[in-house]
């Protein structure tokens, strides 16, 4: 495995930047230039780099897509949320309509904000190109299929011209897909949904999302330790503070940044990636929660030192 | 872990000691849930004497809202007081400041636990 590229983060609904935070941006920008000297472009761009990336970027508003690139030629994608359309696009740029691609597509579940960039997912449309989707839930061939019934889409399943096959993948089980050892493990969430630990040439990502910890059942820790166990990259539910998750949003099927911290320390992970956004938080919000984690691992380092991160639509990690 | 708890009037103060992690937490909910139970009915307040906790993680965190949910349903109140500096930022980056009250010494807690 080489790299992680995220090209969906946002958890439940697909958010955008306004107009007005857009401009609130930029008098920001302007502002700090007063007293800069700006006289060339790398002092530009060094100027620009030093705002801070709750001003000069942002964590986006795609829902759930990642990709894990390996030295296979065919493409590993977890979940189809809106950025399952521009991974689609980049894909087609890349190798052009006439190129048949295969795509291993990993699903969390069937919720919507999971599964909606299917139909804008071009690459589905065109002959030639193999779409394996697998999944542990029984029912999401039909749930991907009902999102393009009328009167919800206007092209049905069938104008798929693909060869679409779904695969039921049994948790706890060591699976050899395109060169990987692929493990599920069911998660707690409405209607449950499977994490992903993917494990190739001594690397390992595990994606876990939409997984709600249950803090009283020392099993539950015990379980997700052994998921996480040794991992370069876990890609992690971090969607509320643990004050909300265990209190107004418990059984909303989410977890926090915290138990995330936790959960990767006791298993010794490498990188945490805070992943699934709540759509309400703001691109300095978002910032806050992860200077929070950081100082959390800081303060609570015991010898390992956990590296953390917040996953933005672009962001790539090395593997 | 050691857990001692005493009684100033209504107030119960509740002191534990060491670590409240994963390998403890489930003794300290056993010593705090029956303090929960027995005050039952009453509006009495709880205060967590934190001077001798070195870390909370958040299966502890958890037993303070659990005690945080009860007593406040009957209207009572819950406290944490003398924290460590480290435990004072466990909680304040969990965002436990809305689940208990935050007081600089015991004194100060039982104090504001007079008041109506």
């Amino acid at each position: 495995m080489k790299r992680v590229r995220f090209w969906g983060t946002r958890g439940s609904l697909p958010v955008a930047l306004t107009a007005a935070e857009l401009r609130a941006r930029m008098v920001t920008a302007v502002k700090g230039a007063r007293s800069a000297t700006l006289a060339t472009d790398d002092a530009v761009e060094s100027y620009v780099d030093g705002l801070g990336f709750p001003v000069a970027g942002t964590f986006g508003g795609h829902t759930s897509c990642v990709q894990i690139e390996t030295d296979s030629a065919h493409y590993v994608l977890c979940d189809l949320g809106s950025g399952a359309r521009p991974f689609g696009q980049a894909a087609l740029a890349r190798h052009g309509p006439a190129s048949a691609q295969t795509y291993h597509i990993f699903m969390s579940h069937p919720h919507w904000d999971h599964i909606m960039g299917l139909p804008f997912f071009i690459p589905a449309y065109i002959p030639g190109n193999r779409l394996r989707i697998y999944g542990g839930h029984p029912e999401l061939e039909a749930a991907l299929r009902r999102q393009m019934d009328p009167p919800s889409f206007p092209v049905p399943f069938s104008g798929f011209k693909a060869d679409i096959e779904f695969v039921h993948l049994e948790p706890g089980v060591r699976h050899a897909i395109d060169g990987m050892t692929v493990t599920t493990l069911r998660q707690r969430h409405g209607g449950d949904s499977y994490g992903y630990r993917f494990e190739k040439n001594g690397r390992t990502v595990v994606y876990s999302t939409d997984s709600e910890h249950t803090l009283a059942d020392p099993d539950d820790t015990k379980r997700f330790v052994a998921f996480f166990r040794d991992a370069d990259v876990v890609i992690f539910d971090g969607m509320y503070s643990l004050a909300d998750a265990i209190s107004v949003k418990a059984d909303w099927g989410h977890s926090s940044n915290i138990v995330g911290v936790e959960l990767c320390q006791l298993a010794r992970v490498a990188h945490l990636c805070l992943f699934h956004h709540e759509p309400a938080y703001d691109d300095a919000t978002i910032a806050r929660v992860l200077d929070d984690t950081r100082r959390l691992e800081e303060i609570t380092r015991a010898g390992h030192a956990l590296r953390i991160s917040a996953a933005y639509d672009g962001l790539e990690i090395e593997l | 872990m050691e857990i001692t708890n005493r009684a100033h009037g209504d107030t119960i103060v509740v002191a534990p000691a060491g670590r409240v992690d994963h390998a403890t937490a489930a003794d300290f909910e056993r010593a705090v849930v029956p303090l929960l139970d027995a005050a039952k009915g009453s509006r009495a307040g709880l205060v967590f004497d934190l001077e001798r906790v070195t870390y909370v993680s958040s299966v502890g965190l958890r037993v303070l809202m659990i005690a945080s949910k009860k007593l406040r349903a009957r209207g009572a109140r819950v406290a944490v007081a003398a924290m460590q500096p480290v435990v004072a930022e466990i909680l304040e980056i969990c965002r436990f400041g809305a689940v208990v009250e935050v007081f600089a010494t015991v004194d100060e807690a039982l104090e504001a636990m007079k008041a109506p």
